[in-house]
């Protein structure tokens, strides 16, 4: 009877793990490489940015997760409402490297996350401000699943617990058509102007007692074109 | 034996499928709104910051002490007219809420710029233009540009306006910033 138990317990044991192991090598929830703002023909503007909480002006969470809130003195967010929040400040760059302004983001765990379907979700938004340019307000659904399976988790299994590699995808996954995002301006050139965005991530090493250690992010956003005008080169 | 360890397997797949498929991995905590019903049909909710306590950032250049402490905000002369502030949010059960972003700007392209973005986590966030003078009784109104989530398809306004404490308590905020939203659903008159 006992032998017969414990091959039941191997059995189930044996049974998730490749059901795991399925969901995790599944090729149809390959990354997405490609801003489908690449390959249009209107203008664009790229801002660049650094994920790694301790290059941002203020970065804060709960206080418990791996990556700690920058400065050390930051107010965290343990309260119910908002302890799978995040808040961050930092300063944009444009595609010459120059400072280009400031930037809020709010990121938040959503309900939508299914595993199943390769789909570790996050909602965020941002409040952006270019000085001499005006203010945008970005909206934005995004997809981390390929981001923890090809850094996050190699690192756990790393013997040194970390990630070293360069890794580039897409992690913005709608609401707007072709999984873009949707940003909306605010004021000065902006002001009455809607398009579209995409936010991907450049990573070069992740730590698991840190988080991301090296890695740039870029928010790429469409210029529409106006009547009688003509796609100008990239910012 | 083989048969039972087969039987395990199969059993352990389909345990496996049902909670990775059923058992939902983020569950936001959701504090009950607390929403007026306004004579026009519209409704109105009310949130409130407390400060200094629910103030996480405040990026000024002309502020001297840093807030949070160890704040390097950049000393570059095109943001020296900008004060961006973040703060938590509470609702008039005085619950943290959410999170906010005001931005005060003043620069040749834009002008007098004053904004709000409200993130309440598991309803969705709001993006408000501010007049920049204070009206009558020291409101400020704005209109809501757009949202996102379940005010995806309000239109409306909201108004801010800074209460100071009264009540003498040692431990009382020395006031709060009042904000107050008006909606109607899209298509809709307010």
């Amino acid at each position: 009877m006992t032998r017969y138990l414990i091959a039941l317990l191997l059995g189930i044991v044996a049974g998730a793990a490749a059901f795991l192991a399925l969901l995790y090598f599944n090729p149809f929830t390959s990354k997405n490489n490609l801003s489908p703002l690449s390959v249009g023909s209107n203008a664009v503007m790229n801002l660049t940015f650094s994920p790694v909480a301790s290059d941002s002006l203020v970065y804060t969470n709960n206080g418990e997760t791996r990556i700690k809130p920058h400065p050390e003195k930051v107010l965290q967010l343990w309260e119910t409402g908002v302890r799978r929040t995040t808040a961050a400040a930092t300063v944009l760059y444009d595609g010459r490297g120059r400072m280009a302004g400031v930037g809020v983001k709010f990121s938040s765990d959503s309900e939508a996350t299914r595993l199943m379907n390769g789909e570790a979700m996050v909602e965020s938004v941002w409040h952006i401000y270019l000085p001499g340019r005006g203010t945008l307000f970005v909206e934005q659904n995004e997809n981390y699943w390929s981001y923890l399976r090809e850094i996050v988790i190699p690192a756990y299994w790393s013997s040194v617990d970390s990630w070293k590699g360069n890794w580039h995808g897409t992690i913005t996954a709608g609401p707007g058509a072709l999984g873009m995002g949707r940003v909306v301006g605010g004021s000065g050139e902006f002001a009455d102007f809607e398009s579209s965005v995409t936010e991907s991530i450049t990573a070069r090493a992740y730590s698991v007692a840190q988080g991301p250690v090296a890695a740039d992010s870029n928010l790429t956003i469409e210029l529409p074109l106006r009547v009688g005008q003509e796609v100008v080169a990239e910012d | 034996m083989i048969k039972t360890f087969i039987f395990g397997l199969v059993l352990g797949i389909a345990g496996a499928a049902v909670a990775v498929a059923y058992v939902p991995v983020v569950d936001q905590h959701r504090e009950a709104s607390i929403i007026a019903v306004t004579p026009n049909g519209g409704n109105s909710e009310t949130f409130h910051i407390n400060i200094p306590m629910d103030r996480i950032m405040v990026g000024s250049p002309a502020r001297r002490q840093p807030l949070p402490a160890g704040l390097q905000w950049p000393a570059d002369d095109s943001l020296a007219n900008l004060r961006s502030e973040i703060f938590k949010v509470r609702n008039q059960r005085d619950a943290v809420i959410g999170v906010a972003s005001r931005m005060a700007s003043k620069d040749d392209a834009a002008g007098e710029v004053l904004e709000w973005v409200l993130h309440l986590p598991a309803r969705g966030s709001m993006y408000i233009s501010m007049q920049s003078n204070a009206g009558e009784g020291g409101y400020r109104v704005g209109q809501i540009r757009t949202g996102s989530g379940e005010f995806e398809s309000y239109q409306g306004s909201l108004t801010e306006r800074w209460v100071a404490d009264t009540s003498g308590s040692e431990d009382a905020p020395a006031g709060r910033i009042e904000l107050v939203s008006q909606f109607v659903g899209a298509g809709e008159e307010l």
